[in-house]
């Protein structure tokens, strides 16, 4: 049995390339869309049906007076309790499932979700990732690689990633990545954050505040109370058993 | 490099100048951030705020053009508070060495050296040399005091790069600046170490070669030449290009660095004399002393058993340039403009995106009467003739597009930047009707070959007498299909005839005829061995009995836990890993630092009776060190032994000085009245010459007031052609683009994402805005510097909507560096102008890009 799964990235060593990104495509097989430069080096602009993983980047100017320039490796979280699941479950039954051996939340490609249903489901995730297309009514977004990772092989994002930005494992070992990576971080960074790891299977190491990065880059975001009701749902009384089984 | 990729992850301060890893040498990233992970420093000096900028500890803007000013500024901050390496500098370097005592520099002679003739724009080198002793060798002062030696001239010129006169010419903050000297300076203990990165932003100016001089200096000063985690470290922009370079297809030199002869050097003996340096100093190995082998048995290799003691083993037959003659990429091309070719090959390359000056290249392309593109895709060198502006009735080229292999569909090796030479095996069978590049040379050769047997020609003898031996022949005796590794073994060499030990009686067979030689200390000059490439001998050997391709070896042991992986591949010279590595030991063979011992010298154990020797990595020769009986200088590629901070060799100073690019907004250079830009270009001769003087570079500032730059994206490679067919790739990197700052698009009434159009005396072109934080204005002799910053991998002919728009080449100068000719197209004078407003420009929450 393949013990319960989880991401570490850390965005302090992600340098941008974009290599997930370009790798997450291939192993999906999913389409290059037709894109415009738009006056940014993201591209294309948003996650879609073709687009699972996408590095968001985020420039500006820093207290210091410096420039500053983050980049975002966005995906799925994969969350341990996922509010997309719940809404899903009453909306389009079976069209969000748990990875029995991962945990990977997948969804799948054989039921069809109408667009009132999608809606929802869009609408309760914290970090927005849902994409939907009307044409087929299929939902669609990072799979964890859950053929790969079966096979025994890491995630095509974790596999080219040049810098060690993303690590992929067991969710104990990986936890324990984290909490020591962010302890070496603060030295330097002293707002860097985990991005609710006790909640979530893709755990983001940020060194500055997460609106920096990206609108939706942790779940503090207000955008309306089924979100809040999310974000609670995310810390079900019940997570740390889950934590502790593994 | 003179050390490798996973050798960055051993240094304590990382400069990178002049490149952008992150973006361009993606994966070197990965022995970076193991080098922050230990506590390491990244510093990034650089025009913009590159991806690279984003996650160093340290950045510091610099105006494009203007290296020599901030690294002078270094050497000078690293002399003034004695932060040098002293037992280094003194025993290893010629800072202690004596020069001519007429000896002038630019400050004493406004802006030039002793020598200059300012009609010929050329230096006489009279001066640039040491005082010699009796017997040849340099007079030194090893107190370092004598107002004569290289170390007191090296302060006295730099003196003059103040903290205040530096930053007033490069821009950069005071503070910014001061914080990079100290992190870099911090290094000249024997237990940290600095290493340095650059490409194309060091290599591509009027002063490319003073550029990379003037860190080496820095290097040398604080000893961290031949140290793990040091260096000076060029980052190759292809995969391969390394391997371009080591087997000579650069005009200047065959292979393995051996000059190209000119006409004039008629016989193999005046070759020798010519090139072979002697060295009076007893301590130094002078290693080049050993040209003459290397150049026999390179002959040997080509002309086999036409290759004879008598005919000077073919010397004759090889090509060489005219005396005088220059056949730099920027000379060809300037010949073929002025209709002096009539064929062109174009292999693997895409010159009319890839010339600095790309719009007159296109034109010089019409010119010819027939040109091969050997290429896996067409492109817009191939199609030139239906590019924007041509007119395909009035153009007779005709063009020929060969269809190559890709990497991945043939076998064979490729040299990385570490000079690590790796085998790689064919994974796919090739697509449609391509051939490998060599198989591709194979059929060319036997069909000019068979033209030369029938038609003879003017002087057939340097194809017909050539060896060939490559694989199976067929009954015409054309070799069937090219064996890749008997190409290698060719270049490792065989030994010609059986070579015997006469030194011993009876005496004792080394070598038979035919067996791969073991390495370059076998190679000799007197026929008995080949080597197409002495740096390449060793690379496929004989274990057993039997050949062993060195290149295909993936063992991961890491005997000194300092990545140097021996058993991975093979790298040039003889495996070694770091270069100079004697350099990183002290006089009696100990490491400097014992925690990166790259290599140590054992005593004799008395007891076991095991001899003296050295451990580690391959040492840069077996001698002993320094101090022990027969002990050797370290850089024992130098005639003297010793690294050189006084570079008189080169054509342009013995010391980098400032000067400002060709093209500049700066209209008097501080550091000189009299020369703005480097003295030994020839540029009223060149003016004059020219029938379009602004396409060599002009000097508008009203019309093209803000510097410019090219660089490259992590998507796309070199022109694009093989990464704009790629649709993932060009989703990220879709179109051209011109990034610029806040304050100068508020000047131009330019929104992000508005489209506008970048022009410079050579040409136009147009591309989306990208008003960014990225990019600031410099305070330039107290004047605000604007700067702007495009990619050059964009061309007209794909996608093919036209969308992606075309190469920034078109706009950049067609003169360079006077010592290389390497093309000035890092710094360079433009303007820009909206030409249409923005169609929904994509903001993110902060409201910029």
């Amino acid at each position: 049995m393949i013990a319960r799964k989880s991401f570490f990235i850390d965005t302090t060593k992600c340098t941008g390339c974009r290599g997930c990104q370009a790798a997450c495509k291939q192993w999906n097989q999913n389409p290059a869309t037709k894109t415009r430069q738009q006056g940014m080096y993201q591209n294309p602009p948003d996650l879609s049906t073709a687009t699972f993983k996408l590095v968001r980047f985020s420039s500006g100017t820093g207290p210091s007076g410096d420039p500053e320039w983050y980049f975002f490796p966005d995906q799925c979280r994969h969350c341990i309790y996922p509010p997309c699941k719940m809404a899903a479950d009453e909306k389009a039954p079976g069209s969000v499932i748990l990875d029995v051996q991962t945990r990977a939340v997948i969804y799948d490609p054989a039921v069809k979700v109408s667009p009132e249903a999608f809606k929802a489901i869009r609408a309760i995730c914290p970090f927005d990732i849902p994409r939907y297309d009307e044409k087929s009514g299929r939902m669609a977004k990072c799979t964890m690689c859950v053929d790969r990772v079966s096979e025994g092989m890491l995630p095509a994002c974790v596999k080219t990633c040049p810098t060690g930005a993303m690590q992929f494992g067991d969710r104990g070992t990986i936890r324990k990545m984290a909490e020591e990576r962010l302890d070496e971080v603060r030295k330097i960074y002293g707002r860097a954050s985990l991005v609710v790891p006790e909640a979530v299977r893709v755990i983001f190491l940020l060194k500055d505040y997460p609106e920096k990065y990206y609108e939706y880059a942790a779940t503090e975001d207000v955008r309306g109370i089924t979100r809040k009701t999310a974000l609670k749902q995310l810390l079900h009384p019940f997570a740390a058993v889950e934590e502790w089984i593994g | 490099m003179t050390n490798h990729w996973g050798d960055l992850k051993n240094a304590d301060t990382i400069l990178v100048m002049g490149c952008n890893p992150a973006s361009n040498h993606p994966i070197s990233m990965r022995w970076i951030m193991k080098a922050k992970q230990r506590g390491g420093k990244l510093i990034c000096v650089d025009p913009r705020f590159t991806q690279t900028a984003a996650v160093a500890d340290l950045y510091a803007p610099i105006r494009s053009g203007t290296d020599i000013a901030f690294l002078g500024g270094m050497i000078n901050y690293i002399l003034e508070r004695n932060l040098f390496f002293k037992d280094y500098v003194v025993q290893y370097t010629d800072a202690p060495f004596l020069v001519h005592p007429d000896f002038k520099m630019p400050g004493d002679l406004d802006g030039v050296f002793s020598g200059y003739n300012e009609k010929d724009t050329k230096y006489d080198r009279k001066t640039w040399a040491y005082q010699l002793d009796e017997k040849g060798v340099p007079r030194k002062d090893p107190t370092l005091k004598d107002p004569n030696c290289v170390f007191h001239l090296l302060k006295k010129h730099y003196s003059r790069y103040t903290l205040d006169t530096v930053t007033r010419i490069t821009g950069t903050p005071k503070d910014k600046c001061e914080a990079v000297y100290s992190a870099i300076g911090s290094t000249g203990k024997p237990d940290r170490v600095a290493t340095g990165c650059y490409a194309m932003g060091w290599t591509q100016h009027t002063v490319g070669v003073q550029n990379i001089r003037a860190f080496t200096i820095i290097q040398l000063l604080l000893g961290n030449m031949g140290l793990a985690g040091g260096g000076v470290n060029a980052l190759r922009g292809e995969g391969n290009v390394q391997g371009s370079t080591d087997h000579g297809l650069l005009f200047h030199i065959w292979t393995g660095y051996n000059p190209t002869p000119t006409a004039s050097v008629s016989t193999l003996k005046e070759y020798n004399e010519k090139f072979t340096p002697t060295a009076k100093e007893p301590k130094s190995v002078n290693w080049w002393g050993n040209r003459p082998k290397y150049i026999a048995s390179y002959l040997k290799a080509i002309y086999g058993d036409n290759a004879t003691k008598e005919n000077d083993f073919g010397y004759a037959l090889l090509p060489k340039l005219d005396d005088g003659m220059n056949a730099s990429w920027l000379a060809l091309f300037a010949r073929m403009y002025r209709d002096q070719f009539e064929g062109f090959f174009a292999w693997g390359m895409n010159p009319a995106c890839s010339s600095p000056g790309a719009g007159k290249v296109r034109e010089a392309l019409g010119k010819l009467k027939w040109m091969v593109n050997v290429n896996l895709y067409d492109n817009e060198t191939a199609s030139f003739w239906r590019g924007p502006g041509m007119k395909p009735e009035q153009i007779q080229t005709e063009v020929f597009l060969l269809p190559c292999c890709s990497s991945i569909e043939k076998e064979g090796s490729i040299s990385n930047s570490s000079r690590l030479v790796q085998w790689r095996y064919k994974a796919i069978e090739p697509v449609g009707r391509s051939m490998p590049d060599a198989e591709i040379l194979n059929e060319l050769y036997f069909r000019v070959k068979k033209l030369y047997e029938k038609e003879k020609g003017a002087f057939p003898d340097p194809i017909l007498k050539l060896t060939w031996d490559y694989g199976e022949k067929d009954r015409n005796g054309k070799i069937k299909h090219l064996d890749i590794h008997k190409v290698a073994m060719e270049i490792n060499g065989y030994y010609q005839e059986d070579v015997y030990d006469k030194t011993v009686n009876p005496p004792k067979l080394i070598g038979r005829k035919g067996d791969l030689v073991p390495n370059f200390v076998s190679l000799r000059n007197d026929g008995s061995t080949s080597s197409g490439n002495w740096l390449y001998c060793g690379s496929y050997t004989l274990k057993d009995g039997k050949p062993v391709n060195m290149m295909a070896r993936r063992g991961k042991e890491d005997p000194t836990g300092l990545g140097l992986h021996p058993n991975w591949a093979w790298a040039w010279p003889l495996n070694r890993r770091i270069i100079y590595n004697r350099a990183s030991v002290d006089p009696n063979g100990n490491p400097w630092d014992p925690n990166r011992a790259v290599i140590r010298w054992k005593p004799a154990n008395t007891v076991t009776g095991a001899p003296a020797r050295w451990e580690g990595d391959i040492p840069d020769g077996p001698a002993p060190p320094l101090a022990e009986k027969d002990g050797k200088l370290p850089f024992i590629m130098k005639p003297l032994g010793v690294g050189t901070i006084f570079g008189a060799g080169l054509g342009d100073g013995p010391f980098p000085e400032h000067y400002e690019p060709l093209e500049s907004p700066v209209v008097s250079n501080p550091m000189s009245k009299k020369h703005r830009v480097n003295p030994t270009i020839p540029m009223a001769r060149l003016q004059a010459m020219a029938k379009d003087p602004s396409f060599l570079f002009s000097f508008d500032y009203e019309r093209y007031p803000i510097v410019a730059t090219t660089y490259r994206v992590s998507e796309h490679w070199q022109t694009g052609v093989m990464t704009r067919h790629l649709p993932w790739l060009l989703e990220m990197q879709p179109q051209m683009f011109i990034e610029m700052s806040l304050e100068l698009a508020a000047e131009k009434g330019i929104r992000n994402g508005d489209t506008v159009a970048v022009t410079s005396a050579r040409g136009e072109l147009s591309g989306v805005a990208i008003v960014t934080d990225r990019f600031r204005s410099f305070k330039v002799m107290d004047t605000t510097i604007h700067q702007v910053g495009m990619p050059w991998c964009f061309g007209w002919q794909y996608p093919a909507d036209g969308s992606g728009g075309d190469s920034a080449n078109l706009l950049i100068p067609f003169m360079g560096d006077p010592n290389t000719l390497i093309p000035e197209s890092k710094a360079f004078m433009v303007n820009i102008r909206k030409i249409a407003g923005q169609r929904s420009a994509m903001q993110n929450e902060r409201g910029q890009s």
